[in-house]
């Protein structure tokens, strides 16, 4: 019954306590969804490459090398001549290579060269290869396998057209050898789902009228005559390793570091993924701190709300106390009315997160290439929630104490 | 104290914590089993002080007040509140009950805290609704929320929830000053009708004089209480 009439109360003072219940929801939410994109993208970034030991680049910073190579962000700031890599491939301990070359683009998509080791070596989420959608791997030298965004959000499908730009950001297009798209990959949920995938040697072919960045004036070869040419590649933009043996590991990276010929960096790829983590942790520290000042400020309203409305209700606690009620119980009637507020709103702030879930998780998809799934609440969510609960309980003790000392002081005398 | 009182106050001194500039003292003033008193006076004459006193919300600073034969001071805070609860059903002046709770609600709040009131009820339910049309509301009435009935309708649902469980002594405060001459007249003789019936004893406060006839006893409050007022 008292559960019941400290509803009803709260009912009672509706206009007040539903936005004291969306303020918590709100900030409930905004925690909520942080936590999800922060653990989102850590699952993310965590599950786009599994099963490669090392990744091996021009000598750079590991992170640079695992963003540029990995998550197409940044550019590489030197490539690992073709000779280099062909010296490492010959290495006893490398069990698989696979270069890829990284600088072109189509629309705002990357281009990427490499070879059909790719989809034979490349896994992501625990060890799942790629799989086609629809079409096959590139067979012909101007053949392009796409990624499943890079598809949707173009609206392409096996034997379209496609025309790749010089660079990332250029007006310059390789219009003279045009590609058709071969194959599509299904959604992997990494960056391979925006990547335009070529062949080593079409990366090659469609720089043959090209030097030093830029465009032979006048000269335009033709395709036919490009086909008979010798398209090794001079170099490439980093390779994945996988090795014989993981306890080789090591030994292999230290022979790569203090490689002679040229200045290389071979890293794991999950160490230099902790390192980015440790980089990111302030910001992520950051936002999470502003979250919870959030979740704090709103608990800070409740407790206001409490506040101004004990000398509105002194008589209902003279009534309370007439009826046999003691201070104690009129204390706890004021705490349990914050937990049902603090309860009403962290449910609403994980209704709200799921509606947001479930409208941006798309948007934000195509957007950034995160993928958030929408799960049932995980412990550690639940447990937000209920710390979020016991904080109303504790933040509504203080003006719960001063109702208490209030209904000892006003005795019988009902004070409007 | 007589052998039949049940309430009693004697040597009593009390000043409002926080409000130096108001005592009262009360030197001796019993009201016995199954009486009706009317306490007569006008406002601040510590007549709410003194219900307060009585009703063990607030403990004498010096003297002894005794209800039922118990001794307030002898009881700890929380067993002093569930022998208010027990023993006193409380009418205030008005805004009596719980206006977001429905009638039935407001009538068996007491017993929440009172388990041997509550225990002497077979079906409370039923108990409310037969005082509610014992005192002249509609059938029905305790399933409508509270603050949907008329200020008359009000006193008469706090008189049902004073007498649920039939506790030995009522205490009216003013209960009728919100009401017209009519429905006052109508109220008293619905309430006095329960409370003979139920064998309780009544200490009701008033400034009317005209209620006096009503009462087996009529106490001024000037004769029993001493106001003390100094300058802030």
């Amino acid at each position: 019954m008292i559960l019941r009439l400290a509803a009803a109360s709260l009912m009672a003072r509706a206009l007040t306590v539903g936005m004291t219940v969306l303020a918590i929801g709100l900030s409930v939410a905004l925690f909520l969804g942080v936590e999800k994109v922060r653990t989102g993208a850590k699952a993310s970034f965590a599950d786009t490459i599994s099963g490669t030991d090392l990744i091996v680049g021009a000598r750079s910073g590991s992170v640079q090398l695992l963003l540029y190579s990995v998550f197409r962000i940044g550019n590489a700031t030197n490539n690992v001549t073709w000779e280099s890599y062909q010296d490492l491939s010959s290495r006893p301990e490398i069990d698989w290579i696979v270069p890829i070359s990284l600088g072109d683009s189509h629309r705002q998509f990357r281009v990427m060269g490499t070879t059909s080791g790719f989809f034979e070596h490349y896994k992501y989420r625990q060890g799942r290869r790629l799989a086609f959608d629809e079409g096959v791997t590139m067979d012909d030298l101007f053949d392009t396998v796409i990624g499943h965004d890079v598809a949707q959000s173009l609206n392409y499908s096996v034997g379209d057209p496609i025309v790749v730009a010089h660079g990332l950001a250029s007006f310059t297009e390789h219009k003279d050898q045009p590609f058709r798209v071969s194959g599509i990959l299904e959604k992997t949920g990494t960056p391979v789902d925006r990547t335009v995938i070529v062949s080593m040697e079409a990366i090659e072919a469609v720089h043959v009228d090209w030097q030093r960045g830029a465009k032979i004036p006048g000269q335009t070869t033709p395709v036919d005559q490009i086909r008979q040419m010798d398209l090794t590649p001079k170099a490439i933009t980093a390779a994945l390793i996988g090795v014989e043996s993981p306890l080789q590991t090591f030994a292999l990276q230290r022979a790569i570091n203090e490689y002679p010929e040229e200045p290389l960096l071979a890293i794991l790829p999950g160490v230099a993924l902790q390192e980015l983590w440790g980089i990111v942790g302030i910001a992520e520290t950051a936002l999470l701190a502003v979250s919870v000042l959030v979740v704090v400020t709103a608990l800070i309203g409740m407790m206001a709300t409490i506040f101004s409305s004990l000398n509105e209700r002194r008589r209902e606690m003279a009534i309370f106390r007439a009826m046999g009620a003691s201070p104690v119980a009129i204390l706890g009637l004021l705490i349990l009315e914050a937990i049902l507020t603090a309860a009403a709103g962290a449910i609403l702030g994980l209704g709200l997160l799921y509606v947001g879930l479930f409208i941006a998780q798309p948007l934000i998809d195509s957007a950034f290439g995160l993928f958030l799934p929408i799960d049932p609440p995980a412990l550690r969510e639940i447990l937000v929630l209920l710390t979020v609960i016991a904080a109303g309980a504790i933040v509504s003790m203080i003006p719960a104490l001063r109702a208490y000392r209030l209904s000892l002081a006003d005795g019988m005398t009902v004070r409007s | 104290m007589g052998a039949d009182s049940i309430i009693n106050l004697k040597d009593v001194r009390f000043r409002w914590p926080g409000r130096a500039s108001f005592s009262i003292a009360v030197a001796d003033f019993t009201v016995q089993a199954g009486e009706s008193v009317l306490l007569l006076g006008e406002s601040g004459s510590g007549k709410s002080t003194l219900l307060s006193l009585i009703c063990g919300t607030v403990l004498a600073d010096a003297g002894t007040v005794s209800v039922g034969g118990t001794d307030l001071k002898s009881l700890t805070g929380g067993s002093r509140d569930r022998f208010r609860a027990e023993q006193i059903g409380v009418i205030f002046q008005q805004f009596n009950l719980l206006p977001f709770g429905s009638v039935a609600d407001n009538i068996l709040l007491p017993l929440r805290f009172a388990p041997d009131r509550k225990s002497r009820c077979s079906d409370p339910r039923r108990e409310a609704e037969a005082l509610c049309l014992a005192l002249g509301l509609p059938k029905g009435v305790t399933g409508a929320k509270a603050a949907t009935l008329s200020v008359g309708q009000q006193q008469r649902v706090a008189v049902a929830r004073a007498l649920i469980g039939q506790p030995p002594i009522l205490i009216a405060d003013e209960p009728t000053s919100s009401l017209d001459e009519t429905a006052q007249s109508s109220f008293l003789d619905l309430m006095f009708d329960q409370v003979r019936a139920q064998g309780s004893t009544l200490l009701m406060v008033s400034h009317d004089p005209r209620l006096a006839d009503r009462f087996d006893r009529v106490v001024r409050m000037p004769d029993i209480v001493t106001v003390e007022r100094q300058a802030a």
